[in-house]
C-alpha cells in the first residue's frame, strides 16, 4: 500500500511536470512582494508575447541557499532583491554573470555618493530606497506624542517603549540604516545615539516587514523602516506617515543575472524592461511606492512624491559602501549581543535613566547629575572602540572560516565577552541611575 | 510501549498460543522493518546528516567536538536552553488545563454539540503561520482590541503578549489540540465495564476520574503531552514573531540563516535540540513502562454518557464557551482582517469590504488543490508507516525495533530549513526515472518533506491506539483461523481506527500549515500550496487582506476535512453498534 501511494505520487508528479519552466520562460527569484512582481510580470508579458515570467518568491536567505544548492543549468535566471549583502554573497560564490547590455544609459551612475551599479559589473540598481521613520498617527495622538523627525528625537524619554526596529543581522536594509547612522555621526557618537534609541525600543523584530506591519496595525507607534514600507502604507489608506531624517542615505535595490541560468537571453530582456521607462513608471503604483532610478523628466511622477535626487542631496551622509562591507560582521554581531539579546536589560537601564533625568530636572543635584552622566556613559558606550574597528587584524578575524574550531572559539569567546559585559554595564547603569534619582529626593 | 509491557501481559497466555509467536517472527515484519528503515534513511537520516555533519567537522574536514565546547561556554545559550525548557513545561501545563476538561466534558456527558466542540477544539492547530500571530496581536496585543477596551474602561492593560509569558500563552492555545485529540480518542476506547466496576465499588465523581478514567486514558494523554513539549521546545515561528530571541530554536535559526556565514554553532544547537526531543519522548515512554492499559472489550460498551444538572450545565457551557472564545480569538481576528479595509489602533476595523476574497479567488485557486493533494498523500503515507511501526514495536520482538520510533520521532526536532537544504543537496542532479526532469523541480519533495516532518504525530497516535488494543483480541482472531494479514486488516485496524484517524488528522492539518521547508522546496508558483500563498501575501501592506482571506479559506477547507472525518468515524461506530445490537 505504501508503495502504491509512492507510485501514485510519482505518476501524478510526472503528469504535473509539464507546468515546469520550459524554453521562453524567465524564472525570477525575488523577495519582493506579490503586487510588485505581478505588476512587472503582467506588463512584461504584454510587451513580449511568447515569453513567460515565472516568479519564485523566497526570502533572501532561502534565495541564496536555493541558488547555491542547484546545479548549473537548473538555476533560476534573475535575482531581484533589496539587500546588497545577498548579491555580495552570490558574487563571491561566482553565482552571478555580467549583463551590462541590460543597463539603461539614461540613469545616473551615482546617487549621492553611492554607485548605482556594482563596480565589478555583476548587479545593477533597479530602484532606489532611503531610510527613515514611519509612525502611526492615531497611536501618537492617543499617547499624546509629537511626530519624530530626526533619529535623535527617538532617544527622548517620551518615546520610551514606542519604537520598533528589525535586527540588522536579519534585515539587510536595517544594517544599512545602522551603518548610515554610524557613518553620519561617527563610530562612538553613532553607537551612543543608536543604543539610546534602542533603549526606547518596544521590540527588535526578526523580519523587516514585521516593523511596518506593527506600525500599520497600531502595535508600535514608531518604526525605523525603508521608505517604501512607509509610503505604501500611507498611500493605501493607513493612518501612517513617513519622514526622511537628515542622516539618511539613498541606496539601490538590485537586479542581477544568475550564472548558469536556464534562459539567459529572455532573462536579459526582462532585466532591461525593469530599468526601461515603462518599467520604472510601474514603481509609482500606490501599492508599490518605490523610488525610480531614472530622472523624473522622463517619467510621470504623482504630485508630492519624494524625489530621490533631492533626498540624496539633502542627506548629510556620504555613504561609503566599502567601509560598510569591511565591518559588516562586527556591526551586526555587536548589535545582536548589545541590543537584540539584551533588550530587557537595556530597556530597564533606559527607563531608570529617564526617570532619574526627570527627577533631577524637578530638583537639581550636582552629585545626582554626575551619577546620571556615569549611568548614561555605561549604558550607551559601544563595547568595541573606534581604534579596534579600524584595526585590520581585528576585522580579519570576523571574515575567517567559522568551521575552524580555533577561530570559532575566539569569536564565540568575544561574543560571550560582549554579552556578559553588556549585561553587567546595563545592570550597573540601572543602579547608578536609581542612585542619581535618590539624590534628587 | 515497550517489550516489558507486553511481557507481563503475555506471560500467561503466550504459552497457550505458540502459533502467534511463530507467525510474528516470520519474514513479513522483517520486510516492513527494512522498507521503513530505507524510507527513513533516504528521506530523513541521510539528507539531515549531510547538513548537520557541519557541526562535527572543522575547516579542513577533520572530525572535531570543538564546536560543542564553544557552545557550552556561552551564557546566552545556557540562558536560552533554560528558557526553552521553562516555556515548554509551562505550555504543557496550560495546554492540559484547557484540553483535559474539554475532552472529559464532551466524552463523558450528554452534551449538545459535543462533536462541534471537539471539531472547534482542533481549529487552533490549523492556524497558518504569520496570520495567527498577527491576528492575536490585533486582539490581545499592546494595542489590540482587548487592551484598547480595558484601557478605555478601566485605565489598565494586560501585557499577555509580552516576552516569555506571551510565548507560553500563544503556544498553549495553539497546541492544546494535540492533547485534546489524543485524549478524546483514548477515552472513547475505555471499556465501559471498567467504569461500572468502579461505580459498583463506590468510586464517584472526581475520585472516579482521578483513579480510573484518567489512568486508563493515560497513553493518549502522554502521547499528546509529549508532542506538545517537543513541539514547543522546537517551535521557531512563535518566539520569532513575538520578538523573543533568547530561546534555543531562534538562536539556531538566527545562526543558520544569517546570509553568507556558515556558522557551525547553528548546527550544534540543532543537534542538541534533536537529542532533547528524543529524550522527552523516551521519558514519556519510560513512564508508561510496565503498565498495561489494554482493555478487552471494544466497540460495544463505551463510557456511559451522563446528564448534567442545570447549574452544572451552565458552568460547563460557560467554561467551554470561554475557552473556545480565547482559543479561537486568532480565527476571529483573521476573519475580521479578511473583511477589513483599514484596521489600525482601533477595537474593530474602520470599514469592511469583500474585495480581498475576490482577489484570492481570481489568483489562488490552484493552491487549495495543491494543499489537499500534498497533505492527503503525506498524511496517508504517515498513518501507513505509523501503524506499521506501532505494530512492529508492540507486537514483534525484532531487535532494535525501538530505533524506528526514535528515528521517526527525531524528525520533530529537525528544522524544516535543515531538511529542505538536505533534500536539495541529496537530490542534486538526480532526475525522475524515465525523464530528464530533475527531482528538485517537482512537488514530490515537498510532499515527502511533509510526510517526514509530520510522521511523529501520526506515529504517537497509532502507538497509543494499538496500546489500548488487547493482544488477546488478535490471538482470538488467529485461533479462529484468521491469517496474520487478515487479522491486521479485519481486527486491528478497525479497532485502532479512532487513533489512526486522529493521527491522520493531526498530520494532515499540521502539514497544511507547514512553511519553512515549503519556501525552499517550491520551485514554481504553480506548485505552491496555501501556506506558501499566505506567506507571499503577508509580505506587504496591500497583501494583508488577501492573505487573511486565504488564511480563512485554509481554515475552512481543513476544518471541514476534520469535521467530516469525525463524522465518518462516528457513523461507522454507530453502524457497528447497531449491528451488534
Amino acid at each position: 500500500m505504501q508503495r502504491s501511494i509512492l507510485a501514485a505520487a510519482l505518476v501524478a508528479g510526472l503528469a504535473g511536470l509539464s507546468q515546469v519552466a520550459s524554453a521562453g520562460t524567465v524564472t525570477v527569484l525575488t523577495s519582493f512582494p506579490k503586487e510588485l512582481t505581478t505588476a512587472y510580470q503582467k506588463a512584461f508579458e504584454a510587451q513580449n508575447p511568447g515569453i513567460k515570467v515565472e516568479i519564485l518568491n523566497k526570502n533572501t536567505t532561502a534565495s541564496v541557499a536555493y541558488v547555491r544548492e542547484l546545479p548549473e543549468g537548473q538555476r533560476p535566471d534573475v535575482m531581484w532583491a533589496s539587500a546588497p549583502d545577498a548579491f555580495e554573497v552570490l558574487a563571491r560564490n561566482k553565482l552571478l554573470q555580467p549583463a551590462p547590455d541590460t543597463v539603461n544609459k539614461s540613469a545616473p551612475t551615482k546617487i549621492g555618493n553611492y554607485p548605482l551599479n556594482d563596480p565589478q559589473g555583476l548587479y545593477y540598481g533597479q530602484a532606489l530606497a532611503g531610510y527613515g521613520i514611519m509612525w502611526n498617527t492615531r497611536y501618537l495622538q492617543a499617547h499624546k506624542l509629537p511626530a519624530p523627525r530626526e533619529w535623535s528625537d527617538l532617544t527622548r524619554p517620551e518615546y520610551f517603549g514606542h519604537v520598533a526596529i528589525s535586527s540588522p543581522s536579519r534585515s539587510g536594509t536595517t544594517q544599512l540604516t545602522v551603518e548610515t547612522i554610524l557613518q553620519g555621526e561617527g563610530w562612538g557618537k553613532g553607537w551612543s545615539q543608536l543604543l539610546a534609541m534602542m533603549g526606547n525600543a518596544a521590540a527588535v523584530t526578526d523580519r523587516s516587514f514585521a516593523v511596518p506591519d506593527g506600525v500599520n496595525n497600531g502595535q508600535y507607534g514608531i518604526g525605523i523602516v525603508i521608505d517604501f514600507f512607509g509610503l505604501a502604507g500611507k498611500y493605501s489608506g493607513f493612518p501612517v506617515d513617513f519622514a526622511y531624517p537628515a542622516m539618511t542615505a539613498v541606496v539601490p535595490a538590485n537586479i542581477a543575472l544568475i550564472a548558469g541560468a536556464k534562459n539567459a537571453d529572455e532573462a536579459r530582456k526582462f532585466m532591461a524592461f525593469t530599468m526601461s521607462v515603462p518599467g520604472q513608471q510601474l514603481l509609482f503604483d500606490p501599492n508599490i511606492s518605490r523610488l525610480p532610478i531614472l530622472p523624473y523628466s522622463m517619467l510621470k511622477a504623482p504630485a508630492g512624491y519624494p524625489v530621490p535626487q533631492d533626498v540624496a542631496a539633502r542627506a548629510k551622509v556620504q555613504f561609503d559602501a566599502n567601509l560598510a562591507e569591511s565591518r559588516y560582521q562586527v556591526v551586526i554581531s555587536l548589535f545582536d549581543q548589545m541590543v537584540t539579546f539584551r533588550l530587557k536589560e537595556l530597556q530597564a537601564a533606559t527607563r531608570a535613566i529617564h526617570e532619574a533625568a526627570k527627577a533631577l530636572k524637578a530638583k537639581p543635584s550636582a552629585q545626582g547629575s554626575e551619577l546620571l552622566a556615569q549611568a548614561r556613559s555605561l549604558a550607551y558606550t559601544p563595547l568595541v572602540g573606534e581604534a579596534n574597528v579600524q584595526n585590520e587584524e581585528f576585522l580579519e578575524l570576523f571574515r575567517k572560516n567559522r568551521r575552524d574550531v580555533a577561530v570559532s572559539k575566539q569569536l564565540t569567546g568575544l561574543e560571550q565577552l560582549w554579552a556578559s559585559k553588556a549585561r553587567e554595564n546595563y545592570e550597573r547603569a540601572t543602579q547608578l541611575a536609581n542612585d542619581a534619582r535618590a539624590q534628587a529626593r | 510501549m515497550t517489550a516489558g509491557t507486553m511481557e507481563t501481559g503475555l506471560a500467561g497466555r503466550s504459552a497457550a498460543f505458540p502459533r502467534l509467536r511463530r507467525a510474528l517472527s516470520g519474514a513479513g515484519p522483517w520486510a516492513a522493518f527494512g522498507l521503513i528503515l530505507a524510507f527513513l534513511a533516504l528521506f530523513l537520516l541521510i539528507p539531515v546528516g549531510m547538513v548537520v555533519y557541519t557541526a562535527f567537522v572543522n575547516e579542513t574536514g577533520g572530525l572535531t567536538l570543538g564546536h560543542f565546547g564553544n557552545f557550552f561556554e556561552q551564557t546566552v545559550f545556557r540562558e536560552s536552553f533554560f528558557n526553552s525548557l521553562i516555556v515548554s513545561l509551562a505550555s504543557v501545563f496550560f495546554a492540559s488545563l484547557i484540553a483535559v476538561p474539554l475532552a472529559y466534558l464532551t466524552v463523558r456527558f450528554e452534551f449538545r454539540g459535543a462533536l462541534l466542540i471537539q471539531t472547534l477544539g482542533v481549529l487552533p492547530l490549523i492556524m497558518p503561520p504569520f496570520v495567527g500571530a498577527v491576528a492575536l496581536q490585533l486582539i490581545f496585543g499592546r494595542s489590540g482590541s482587548v487592551n484598547l477596551l480595558l484601557n478605555d474602561w478601566f485605565g489598565f492593560t494586560i501585557p499577555i503578549m509580552d516576552g516569555l509569558v506571551g510565548v507560553i500563552f500563544v503556544e498553549s492555545i495553539h497546541y492544546f489540540p494535540f492533547i485534546l485529540l489524543n485524549l478524546v480518542a483514548a477515552m472513547r476506547n475505555i471499556d465501559g465495564a471498567m467504569e461500572e466496576s468502579a461505580l459498583n465499588l463506590g468510586a464517584r465523581g472526581w475520585r472516579l476520574f482521578r483513579r480510573v478514567i484518567f489512568p486508563l486514558a493515560m497513553p493518549g494523554y502522554l502521547a499528546g503531552a509529549a508532542l506538545v513539549f517537543v513541539k514547543v521546545f522546537d517551535d521557531l515561528g512563535t518566539p520569532l514573531v513575538m520578538g523573543v530571541t533568547n530561546m534555543l530554536a531562534p538562536q539556531a535559526y538566527l545562526r543558520i540563516t544569517s546570509v553568507g556565514i556558515d556558522d557551525p554553532l547553528g548546527y550544534v544547537i540543532s543537534v542538541i535540540m534533536i537529542v532533547f526531543s528524543i529524550l522527552a519522548l523516551w521519558m514519556a515512554a519510560r513512564v508508561m513502562k510496565g503498565k498495561d492499559y489494554a482493555t478487552l472489550q471494544k466497540g460495544g460498551g463505551a463510557l456511559q454518557k451522563r446528564r448534567l444538572n442545570a447549574w452544572e450545565a451552565t458552568l460547563a457551557y460557560g467554561w467551554i464557551g470561554f475557552v473556545l472564545l480565547v482559543t479561537l480569538a486568532p480565527h476571529l481576528g483573521i476573519l475580521l482582517m479578511s473583511f477589513s479595509k483599514v484596521w489600525s489602533f482601533s477595537v474593530l476595523p474602520d470599514a469592511y469590504t469583500l474585495q480581498h476574497y475576490a482577489t484570492v479567488f481570481t489568483d489562488a485557486g490552484g493552491m487549495i488543490g495543491n494543499t489537499l493533494l500534498y497533505c492527503v498523500l503525506s498524511a496517508g503515507l504517515d498513518v501507513v508507516i505509523g501503524t506499521a511501526i506501532a505494530y512492529l514495536i508492540l507486537r514483534t520482538r525484532l531487535p532494535a525495533r525501538q530505533w524506528l520510533d526514535y528515528l521517526a520521532s527525531a524528525a520533530l526536532a529537525i528544522p524544516g530549513l535543515v531538511l529542505a537544504i538536505g533534500y536539495l543537496r541529496m537530490f542534486k542532479g538526480v532526475n525522475l526515472p524515465f525523464t530528464d526532469t530533475p527531482v528538485v523541480t517537482t512537488w514530490v519533495l515537498i510532499m515527502l518533506a511533509y510526510a517526514v516532518r509530520r510522521l511523529p504525530y501520526a506515529l504517537r497516535s497509532c502507538m497509543a491506539a494499538l496500546q489500548q488494543v488487547h493482544v488477546s483480541l488478535e490471538e482470538a482472531a488467529q485461533s479462529l483461523g484468521a491469517t496474520r494479514a487478515s487479522t491486521i486488516r479485519r481486527v486491528m485496524v478497525p479497532l485502532m481506527a479512532g487513533g489512526i484517524l486522529a493521527g491522520f488528522v493531526t498530520s494532515f492539518i499540521t502539514a497544511a500549515v507547514e512553511l519553512s521547508a515549503t519556501i525552499l522546496l517550491a520551485s514554481a508558483q504553480s506548485q505552491a500550496p496555501m501556506s506558501y500563498g499566505i506567506y507571499l501575501y503577508m509580505q506587504s501592506i496591500s497583501g494583508r487582506g488577501p492573505g487573511a482571506a486565504l488564511g480563512v479559506l485554509a481554515v475552512v477547507v481543513v476544518g471541514l476535512g476534520t469535521y467530516f472525518s469525525h463524522r465518518f468515524v462516528e457513523r461507522s461506530r454507530a453502524t457497528v453498534q447497531s449491528k451488534q445490537g
